[in-house]
C-alpha cells in the first residue's frame, strides 16, 4: 500500500482505500472510488500539486490531498 | 416558467446557457451570498422561460460556498428560485461521474431533460452510448445530444423544453431517497457509493468503449506548459504580453473617453443657464460618469485575455503550477491572475477573484490586491520621482530614478505577501482549503462565449460599482466647489484685489481664481485641518488637499496640485508643475519637496487605498461594507506609519 503522492509520474495504480477527512466525500463524488485505476500524469515543481488521470479526466490534487488516497501498483 | 441549469464543472454548461439565451442575460448574486447568479430568458411562442445557471457541482452535497446554493435550493421547495424543471448538462465522454448528481435530481422528482453535451468527443474517444437504453433506465426524462461549443443542438434542446413532461415520476433510481444532512458525511458517502455501484452497472449496459484513447494532444502540450522551467517562463511571457496590450491599447480609448467627457461637460456648461444646477451637471455628474466609463477599456481588455486563457484551458494549468508557491501566504493558485491583473488596475482584479471558490482565500486575495501598484499610481510616482530623485547613473547605466520606481513596485508586492500571510491567521473559516481541480483538455476559444463574458463584467461594473463611484464623486465635487458661509466669494474678491492680478492674462486670472476657490472650499479647509496630522509625514496643507481629492482616483493628485499652484497643465511631462513645486517653500522657509517628503509621499501612495472605485467594487464583490471599510482603514494606517517612518529617517 502506498500513498498516491509517492507514485512516480507515468505509473499506474489502483485505489484500495481513502482515508477519512473533510474532503473524503468530495473525492468519492469526483470518481475516486475503491477499485478505480488512475495514472499520475505530471507533477508540479516540488512535487506538489500532482495531476492524476482518472476516468479519462485529469484532476489536480495537492500533495496532502493525494496522501489520503492509498493505492496499489498496477502493471 | 423557471428552468434550472445543473451539471458538473467543465461540461460546457455555460456554453449551453449562452446558446439558449444569447445576450438576454442578467447577472447578479444569489440572495445573501456573493456567488454569481446568471439568469437568462428564452421566449418560445407565447411562453416565456427564465433559465438560471447554477454553479457547477459534482453532487448535491456541498464542499464550498458556491455549491451550498444548490443544496439549499433543492432541499427547500418553498424557495423562490426552486425550479419547475431542470436541464442537466453532462460531458458525454464522462458519463459515469456525471450521472451521480443527475440521479440525485432524478430522485428529487424534478422534471428533467438530460443534455449529452460534447457529443462529438465520444466518437473521438472511441465511446459509443446507447441513448435508448439510457432512456429506459430513466423513464420520464428526455435525452438530447448537443455540442454547444460549436453551437449545435439548440433546436433539440428547445424542442425538449417545449414538450417537457411535468407530471411526477413514479420510478426512482434509489428508492425512498432521503437527502442527507449537510454535515452528515457518513451518510453522504454511503449514498454516493450506493449510487456509483448502480451507475457502474448501468454504464456497462449503456456504453461501449471500443478502445481507450487518451487525449495525447493535451498531454503533449502539458509537457511544456507545466514544465518546471518552461512552464514559468511561458507564464511570465503570457503575463507580459497581456500587460503590454493593456498598457498600450487601453490608453487610446481611455484618452478618447476622457476627451469626450471633458468636451461634453464644457459644451453643456455653455448651453445650460449659469447656476448651481449647471455646476452640478458639468462639474459633478458628467465627470463622475466619465470617471466610471473610463475604466471600461481596461476591464474589457483584461477579461478578454482572462476569458481566452480560461476557454483554452491554460488558466487551470497556471493555477496548477502556482498553487504551491502561493499557499504559504494563505493564497491559492487561483489568486495569481487577480493579483497580476492588479498591476493594471485593482477593479477588474477584484472582479476576477470570482473564480476562487474558497471564501477565505477569496477574501484575502480581494483584500491584498490593491497593494499591487496599479497604473493610476504611475503619474504620481513619475511626478514625485522627477521632482525629488536626482538623475544619477551607477556603473554608467543603472538609473537611480529607475531603482526607486522598481522599489515602489516591489514594496507593493511585499505588502501583498506580508498582509496575506498575517490574514491567514486572522480570518477564520470553517471551510478547509483544497485544490481538487479538473484540468480540462485544451480547446480553441469560442468567441461568442468570450464576448458575453466581457459584456457581463462591464455591465456589472457600471451598474453596481458605478452607483457608488458616482455618489462619491458628487460628494467630492460639492466639497471642492462650496465653502462655509461666504468664504469662497471673499477669497475670490481678495484675489481679484491683489496688485499683480490685474496685470495677468485671462487664462492666468482664471487659474489664480480656481486656486483661491479650492483653497477656500470645504476640501481646502479639510486640507488645512489635517495639516497637523500630516506634518510629521512631511506634508503641508496643499498636499493635504490633494490627498483628499485624490481619493477619487490616485492620478487626480497631479491635477489637483496643478490647480492649487495655479500652474498650466502641460501634458505628460509636467515640466512647469515640477519647476513650480521645486521652488515651493513651507512656513519656515524650508523646501516643501525634499527627498524625505517626496519619498514619504510615494510610500504613502504605495499603501493607501486612494481609490473610491476599488472601495465600490470590493463592496459589490463582498456584498457588505465591512470588508471595504476594514481595507480602507488598514491600508490607511499602514500608509501613514510607513510614510511617517520614511520621512523621519530620511530628513
Amino acid at each position: 500500500m502506498f500513498d498516491l503522492s509517492t507514485m512516480k509520474v507515468g505509473s499506474k495504480s489502483e485505489i484500495i482505500a481513502i482515508e477519512n477527512s473533510s474532503i473524503k466525500s468530495k473525492l468519492i463524488e469526483m470518481g475516486f472510488l475503491v477499485g478505480s485505476s488512475l495514472e499520475i500524469v505530471f507533477k508540479a515543481p516540488l512535487g506538489d500539486p500532482i495531476a492524476i488521470e482518472i476516468n479519462s479526466t485529469v484532476i489536480s490534487l495537492r500533495k496532502d490531498e493525494a496522501n489520503l488516497i492509498k493505492v496499489r501498483k498496477k502493471n | 416558467m423557471k428552468i434550472a441549469l445543473f451539471g458538473n464543472p467543465n461540461t460546457g454548461k455555460s456554453s449551453v446557457f449562452n446558446l439558449l439565451t444569447g445576450l438576454r442575460q442578467q447577472i447578479g448574486n444569489f440572495a445573501g451570498v456573493t456567488v454569481e447568479k446568471r439568469e437568462g430568458f428564452l421566449s418560445l411562442g407565447d411562453k416565456k422561460y427564465s433559465i438560471i445557471d447554477f454553479p457547477g457541482a459534482y453532487s448535491l452535497y456541498p464542499r464550498a460556498k458556491d455549491e451550498k446554493i444548490v443544496y439549499d435550493l433543492l432541499t427547500n421547495k418553498n424557495q423562490e428560485l426552486y425550479p419547475e424543471a431542470a436541464l442537466f448538462i453532462v460531458d458525454a465522454a464522462n458519463l459515469e461521474r456525471n450521472l451521480l448528481f443527475f440521479t440525485q435530481l432524478y430522485d428529487l422528482n424534478i422534471p428533467l431533460i438530460l443534455v449529452l453535451n460534447m457529443w462529438d468527443l465520444t466518437a473521438k474517444r472511441g465511446i459509443e452510448i446507447n441513448i435508448e437504453k439510457l432512456e429506459e433506465a430513466f423513464p420520464g426524462v428526455q435525452i438530447v445530444t448537443s455540442n454547444a461549443r460549436l453551437r449545435m443542438g439548440k433546436d433539440r434542446i428547445i424542442q425538449a423544453i417545449q414538450t417537457l413532461n411535468l407530471t411526477a415520476r413514479k420510478s426512482f433510481f434509489l428508492e425512498d431517497y432521503q437527502v442527507a444532512e449537510i454535515n452528515d458525511q457518513e451518510k453522504q458517502i454511503a449514498e454516493t457509493n450506493m449510487r456509483y455501484e448502480k451507475i457502474k452497472k448501468l454504464i456497462e449496459v449503456v456504453e461501449k468503449v471500443k478502445e481507450t484513447k487518451t487525449d495525447t494532444f493535451s498531454r503533449k502540450i502539458d509537457r511544456i506548459i507545466v514544465h518546471p522551467i518552461w512552464g514559468y517562463a511561458i507564464f511570465i511571457c503570457v503575463l507580459l504580453t497581456i500587460f503590454q496590450f493593456i498598457f498600450s491599447f487601453a490608453s487610446i480609448p481611455m484618452e478618447l473617453i476622457d476627451g469626450i467627457f471633458t468636451d461634453f461637460a464644457a459644451y453643456t456648461s455653455q448651453i445650460l443657464p449659469v447656476g448651481v444646477f449647471n455646476n452640478l451637471i458639468c462639474h459633478g455628474i458628467i465627470p463622475g460618469i466619465g470617471g466610471i466609463v473610463v475604466f471600461i477599456p481596461q476591464i474589457a481588455l483584461l477579461f478578454f485575455f482572462i476569458a481566452i486563457l480560461e476557454e483554452t484551458g491554460y488558466l487551470a494549468r497556471v493555477v496548477f503550477i502556482m498553487d504551491r508557491l502561493m499557499r504559504p501566504f494563505g493564497l491559492n493558485g487561483k489568486s495569481v491572475v487577480p493579483l497580476m491583473s492588479s498591476v493594471a488596475c485593482a477593479i477588474p482584479a477584484v472582479m476576477a477573484t470570482r473564480t476562487i471558490s474558497n471564501w477565505k482565500e477569496r477574501m484575502i486575495t480581494i483584500f491584498v490586491a490593491p497593494f499591487m501598484s496599479c497604473s493610476a499610481r504611475i503619474p504620481v510616482y513619475t511626478l514625485l520621482i522627477s521632482l525629488v530623485i536626482p538623475k544619477i547613473y551607477y556603473f554608467g547605466f543603472i538609473n537611480l530614478q529607475g531603482i526607486v520606481l522598481f522599489s515602489l513596485y516591489s514594496l507593493g508586492l511585499i505588502a501583498v505577501l506580508a498582509v496575506s500571510f498575517i490574514m491567514k491567521f486572522i480570518v477564520k473559516s470553517e471551510e478547509k482549503g483544497f485544490l481538487l481541480l479538473e484540468l480540462p483538455s485544451y480547446k480553441n476559444p469560442r468567441w461568442p462565449n468570450i464576448g458575453i463574458s466581457i459584456l457581463e463584467k462591464i455591465k456589472l461594473f457600471i451598474f453596481d460599482a458605478g452607483k457608488v463611484i458616482l455618489a462619491i464623486s458628487i460628494i467630492l465635487w460639492a466639497l471642492a466647489s462650496y465653502g462655509p458661509n461666504n468664504s469662497m466669494d471673499e477669497a475670490l474678491e481678495k484675489t481679484k484685489k491683489l496688485k499683480r492680478f490685474t496685470s495677468l492674462r485671462k487664462v492666468d486670472k482664471d487659474r489664480e481664481l480656481a486656486s483661491a476657490k479650492l483653497e477656500a472650499s470645504y476640501i481646502g479647509r479639510m486640507g488645512k485641518f489635517i495639516e497637523p496630522a500630516i506634518e510629521p509625514l512631511g506634508y503641508d496643507w496643499k498636499i493635504g488637499i490633494s490627498l483628499i481629492t485624490s481619493f477619487a482616483a490616485r492620478e487626480v493628485f497631479v491635477g489637483s496640485l496643478a490647480t492649487i499652484y495655479a500652474v498650466q497643465d502641460d501634458g505628460a511631462t509636467k515640466t512647469r508643475l515640477i519647476q513650480r513645486l521645486k521652488r515651493d517653500k513651507n512656513a519656515k522657509g524650508e523646501k516643501t519637496y525634499t527627498v524625505a517628503s517626496g519619498v514619504s509621499l510615494m510610500i504613502f501612495y504605495v499603501f493607501a487605498m486612494q481609490c473610491m472605485s476599488t472601495v465600490a467594487v470590493v463592496k459589490r464583490e463582498t456584498n457588505s461594507w465591512k470588508w471595504p471599510l476594514i481595507q480602507l482603514f488598514v491600508m490607511g494606517v499602514m500608509a501613514y506609519f510607513a510614510a511617517f517612518l520614511a520621512f523621519q529617517l530620511l530628513r
